[in-house]
């Protein structure tokens, strides 16, 4: 099962939004649930199993949501599952309840609704580059064509009503993943880090066993869900990333003027270790196809193309190289496999 | 200073959260704050969000608009869920919870959201302009009645959200007579 997505880029690696030189994806999620249920944690097994065949039959009521696949996650063996989380599909806490849960996916993955996780229903959409009012665009169709269906959990003070309270209101959770490997070499990313905290918006980096940060990506994202509309919040996520790709433009000007040839050779050295390499860590593969990606955008390189970058991304995640390759790996093995689909991405 | 949650050792953690321009700060020692899963801001731990919750929770004094609230006296009467129980899952068990929990609710989702009153989206089966109307009455209603109790917090709370309201309805309408 999913072996052909394995060997197809999800839609959103494309590379072809606004800003996408610097801002990998933007993500929305709709947390919805349905009036009349128990939220997935207090639900019992019977429970959550008639959610699930409710939003199968509101399936098959509704001509536009023919267009996208639903599964039922129980059962999946431990490679698929996490082949989905790695994807996004599915969330990490879904891994411990896929019994009586479900996935529904469309737009060749750029929609997919969640069934049964911390929520009756998760919707996501995700593009590529600073898309925010597209990707809304795209996950308030399938908002608007289940909630017409289904009649959603909403109260006139609170809003859509949520398993957990820091959700509830609009239920929305508006993000982009963005790169900034020049406010990291030119050390100013706590100072932007501090400046996007006070606006009340949340910065993750993505950490591996040391203290870097992995690939230097970002994750930022609003905090809060209620007494605010969905354009306000989007507006806010949307003006604090330009803010921080001007900061980050300012900051590759500066390495180009005072450290060009240093750049330079990091950049080069890395596309030639990717390139060569027989054994890579995941770890690795992200830090290299960092500068990679920095090399294109500064116009020190110019091939790799981005979708490729994104492409490589994806599949360095151990449960996609297994898909991938169609074979067991333990880690050492993977290694090895990893170089080898890296080595032929780029010839 | 004292750490808050031990007073025992000093503090030399200070978390601080800003919502709305409004700033919760605790002052903890670096054992108790890694007990609440706070550690460098950037880690990548799940948000731990029980302990901050229980942070925020008011402390139970009598008098204020929050009431003292005991174990037995408030449960949702759909699933059982106690306002104990919420309190150290920090999730709710149905939709029915944030009825019953109404009026505990609305202090802390201030100091989680800096409001407690939804102003976006209404669900397809509720954007009906008849319902919008319904809708609209009630929160004068409500106004009138924050007004008379001197909640006026909630008062400009829900002095936006009629506002708001009225604006839909008149660009449903806009909408409509540009579609005939």
């Amino acid at each position: 099962m999913f072996e052909e997505m394995a060997k197809k880029p999800a839609g959103w690696i494309i590379g072809d939004g606004e800003e996408a030189s610097v801002v990998l994806s933007s993500r929305i999620r709709l947390a919805r649930n349905i009036a009349g249920f128990r939220f997935p944690n207090s639900a019992d097994r019977e429970t959550r199993d008639k959610l699930l065949e409710f939003f199968d039959s509101a399936l098959t009521k509704s001509e536009f949501l023919q267009h996208g696949a639903f599964y039922r996650t129980a059962g999946l063996d431990r490679a698929t599952s996490s082949f989905l989380v790695e994807r996004h599909l599915i969330s990490p806490t879904m891994l411990d309840h896929l019994d009586g849960a479900g996935v529904y996916i469309a737009e060749n993955e750029l929609v997919s609704i969640m069934i049964n996780e911390e929520d009756h229903l998760r919707i996501q959409a995700i593009t590529s580059g600073l898309e925010m009012d597209r990707t809304m665009e795209l996950a308030a169709q399938y908002d608007n064509e289940v909630g017409r269906l289904l009649e959603y959990d909403y109260d006139s003070d609170f809003g859509f009503l949520t398993a957990c309270p820091t959700n509830v209101g609009t239920g929305l959770r508006a993000s982009v993943l963005i790169h900034l490997p020049g406010l990291v070499l030119t050390r100013e990313i706590d100072r932007v880090i501090q400046k996007v905290t006070k606006m009340g918006l949340i910065v993750r980096g993505f950490y591996g066993e040391g203290t870097d940060v992995l690939g230097n990506l970002f994750q930022i994202s609003n905090q809060t869900t209620l007494g605010q509309s969905e354009a306000d919040i989007l507006e806010m996520i949307e003006r604090v990333s330009r803010m921080i790709i001007a900061d980050e433009a300012n900051a590759r000007g500066r390495l180009k003027e005072e450290a060009y040839d240093h750049i330079s050779d990091k950049i080069w050295r890395a596309y030639g270790i990717l390139k060569h390499a027989r054994v890579l860590s995941s770890e690795e593969v992200m830090n290299l196809l960092s500068a990679v990606r920095l090399g294109l955008a500064m116009g020190i390189i110019d091939s790799p193309t981005i979708p490729t970058i994104n492409d490589i991304l994806l599949l360095s995640q151990p449960a996609h190289l297994m898909k991938y390759y169609g074979e067991n790996m333990d880690a050492d093995r993977r290694d090895i496999a990893r170089a080898e689909m890296v080595r032929e991405k780029l010839s | 200073m004292k750490c808050q949650d031990c007073n025992e050792r000093e503090s030399t953690v200070q978390v601080t959260q800003i919502v709305d321009n409004e700033k919760i700060a605790l002052q903890l020692c670096k054992d108790c704050a890694a007990k609440r899963g706070f550690h460098s801001p950037l880690d990548n731990s799940p948000f731990p969000l029980a302990n901050f919750l229980s942070g925020l929770w008011p402390k139970e004094e009598p008098g204020k608009n929050i009431k003292p609230v005991t174990k037995s006296d408030l449960a949702c009467p759909n699933c059982g869920l106690t306002l104990e129980e919420f309190k150290n899952l920090g999730r709710f068990g149905c939709g029915q919870c944030y009825k019953t929990f109404r009026e505990q609710l609305q202090d802390l989702l201030r100091k989680i959201h800096g409001s407690s009153l939804h102003r976006g989206k209404l669900p397809p089966m509720l954007s009906e302009e008849a319902t919008v109307i319904r809708e609209q009455k009630r929160l004068q209603e409500e106004l009138r009645r924050a007004i008379a109790s001197e909640d006026f917090e909630r008062a400009a709370d829900l002095r936006d959200k009629i506002k708001s309201l009225k604006a839909s309805v008149s660009a449903a309408r806009d909408r409509e007579r540009e579609n005939v």
